[in-house]
């Protein structure tokens, strides 16, 4: 691994570039025979080294086929694939062109392909799409839905014409790709962000975490999610710095093989939501473990989902024999809407702990010091901003609160969005004056943000965003089920690190198999159409959830009262 | 023999996955494609075939395609141990 030492300084992406593309040129041009990633496949197949070189002139092949059927600058390629290679050279390949490529969630192994395949024709007909790239496996599924648009896969790759061709003409204001989130509601909002943006992003969250030519990065998170996406696969291509690859659905079967890597490659840089900590303390055994050394690294940094100190602590002493130590882990507050980070902590130091009164944040809405004998909260500081991005807090009028006050988070910064894609009505409720309001709760201390919990409806598993309405209407329709009484929501889940999410439903029938049976069905399709665990479905009599006065399902009343019925447990 | 590793991996499933001891959970219910644990339970049931019965089920086994059902999961055990 000479290429980790090789001599080179990491550059201003702010300023130094107009897009992704001048950057990328430049790898390939200077630094040929330096590694971009080493993709780890499932099973003992052996890594692959993949030069700047090869990863460019693989790429080059998807553009070179795109162009070939007229696509073009600003063209927008649904990516419809697995976790492989050739995901990361259709995403460049896209990018190279100055098309906008925007890779779907993956099919996972218990999700109906029909309705998975169904998902993509929608959005291919909402957003305008101009081409899907497929994996090979999907090509036939995806033709058959006659969406109108090419489907191009790696069978169809045109060779290689030499040097590959990078789009000069790319300005900083085009936009780069888009970010989805899964579900129907996901689906619905394409995070657009501008080449302009992800360089002003690189730029400042390299500076926060102190990026340099010594870093190795080593990821095994999806890259249709921003964490995965931004900080394991464009930042580092971007950067020059090498990036170990491993499949998410490897790592959930063998969570020890991230940790073997991290050994053999040095790894110094990791992202993970929160579960991924508790799931790695739980979950790997030591005879599992043998030689493993995780002294290089600098920082675990925890993301996605809302963090636990105690899952900082289980990690922490579940490694520390094999080098880990508490100023290793590092927290982070980030949104795909801000291209990625907008704060970040515990890199010079260990991420502050404030024990906050419950009292008071319950009843006051203050995030205050707790006194001695009072009941606590434990928050864990999600740092402080990035260069070049303000955070406040702000109230229902949108008016700024003190310090230690709790109201919504509101982000401003240099890489934003430019709009949700072809949505411009989502775009304006979104923004306010230039802000963006996150929908999360939380205080500002000393500068540093803290997350309370959240104002929009959404629930987070294991980093995964899901849209409660979107299991309401899967459950509407399983038969015995009252069409629009049903409820889901998340429970704290303290084993896991993460949230478990709960469905109530209102059925009339009184009998014990059937409602029994109503429920597996709904677990079933939910798992099915969704790819979600409900951790409990809860069967209720008709009349049981509360409304609110505009008609809604109040899904805050009815949880409160759920745990009221199940002793606080799911 | 093998009625006895279902309900010795039952048990587990319910206590330790489900958290739901009264469940009534059958032989051939689906339970990643149910939608009643999800993958990463799988490295759960791995570790419990392997402190129970005394080896390693392959990675590669631990798939909702070969794992989905107490009676896989018992037929699988039997079948390796």
């Amino acid at each position: 691994m000479s290429q980790h030492t090789a001599r080179f300084v990491l550059p201003e992406t702010r300023r130094a570039y107009q897009s992704l593309l001048e950057r990328a040129a430049q790898h390939y041009r200077e630094r040929p025979e330096a590694n971009a990633v080493i993709f780890v496949p499932a099973g003992n197949a052996p890594h692959r080294p993949i030069t700047y070189r090869a990863f460019f002139e693989n790429a080059a092949r998807y553009a070179e086929t795109l162009r070939g059927i007229g696509i073009g600058r600003h063209d927008l390629a649904i990516l419809v694939m697995d976790h492989s290679e050739a995901l990361l050279y259709a995403f460049w390949g896209a990018l190279m062109l100055g098309a906008i490529p925007s890779i779907f969630p993956f099919l996972s192994d218990r999700l109906d392909p029909a309705l998975y395949f169904e998902r993509v024709r929608l959005l291919i007909s909402h957003s305008g799409a101009k081409v899907v790239i497929a994996s090979a496996q999907y090509a036939d599924s995806l033709a058959a839905l006659n969406s109108g648009v090419p489907i191009v896969s790696e069978a169809a790759l045109r060779p290689s014409e030499g040097v590959p061709q990078f789009n000069f003409e790319v300005r900083g204001e085009d936009i780069a790709f888009l970010q989805h989130s899964s579900g129907t509601t996901g689906l619905q909002k394409g995070v657009a962000l501008s080449h302009g943006a992800v360089l002003n992003q690189i730029a400042s969250y390299s500076a926060a975490i102190r990026l340099n030519p010594a870093d190795c990065i080593v990821s095994w998170l999806p890259l249709y999610h921003d964490m995965g996406l931004i900080a394991a696969f464009v930042l580092p291509l971007v950067q020059g710095i090498p990036l170990v690859l491993i499949s998410p659905h490897h790592w959930v079967r063998d969570p020890k093989v991230m940790l073997h890597a991290i050994s053999q490659y040095r790894g110094t840089l990791c992202w993970m939501p929160n579960f991924a900590y508790n799931f790695l303390a739980q979950r790997v055994r030591d005879d599992a473990l043998e030689g493993v050394s995780l002294a290089s690294m600098r920082a675990f940094i925890n993301c996605s989902e809302p963090m636990r100190a105690e899952s900082h602590r289980q990690f922490a002493a579940r490694y520390a024999a094999y080098g880990v130590r508490p100023e290793m882990l590092a927290t982070c507050y980030a949104m795909a809407e801000n291209t990625f980070a907008v704060t970040q902590g515990g890199i010079d130091s260990l991420p502050n702990i404030d024990l906050i009164s419950r009292e008071a944040l319950s009843t006051q809405h203050i995030a205050r010091p707790a006194v001695a004998g009072e009941l606590t909260v434990e928050m864990l500081s999600c740092g402080v901003p990035i260069p070049n991005c303000e955070v406040q807090i702000v109230d229902e009028a949108r008016q700024p609160l003190p310090e230690r006050h709790v109201g919504e988070v509101a982000v401003r910064s240099d890489s934003m969005l430019s709009s949700y894609y072809r949505r411009p009505d989502l775009t304006e409720q979104a923004l306010f004056n230039g802000w963006y309001l996150t929908g999360d709760y939380g205080y500002i201390a000393n500068g540093e943000l803290y997350i309370t919990g959240r104002k929009k409806d959404l629930i987070i598993v294991g980093g995964k965003n899901i849209y409660p309405q979107d299991l309401e209407a899967i459950a509407d329709k399983v038969k015995g089920v009252k069409p629009g009484r049903t409820v889901a929501f998340g429970v704290e889940d303290e084993q896991l690190g993460t949230e478990s999410v709960v469905m109530v439903c209102e059925v009339e029938t009184d009998d014990e198999d059937e409602r029994f049976e109503i429920a597996r069905q709904v677990r079933m399709r939910v798992a099915q159409e969704a790819d979600v665990t409900l951790s409990d479905v809860y069967i209720v009599d008709p009349k049981w959830l509360h409304k609110t006065s505009s008609g809604k399902i109040a899904r805050n009343v009815n949880r409160e009262k759920y745990l009221r019925e199940r002793n606080g447990r799911p | 023999m093998s009625a006895e590793i279902r309900d010795v991996v039952r048990t587990f499933i319910l206590n330790n996955i489900l958290r739901r001891p009264d469940y009534k959970l059958g032989d051939d219910d689906s339970l990643i494609k149910g939608g009643l644990i999800d993958s990463f339970s799988l490295v759960e049931v791995q570790l419990f075939i392997e402190e129970t019965y005394g080896f390693r089920p392959a990675d590669v086994d631990m798939t909702a395609e070969k794992m989905d059902t107490v009676r896989m999961i018992a037929d699988y055990v039997a079948a390796h141990r």
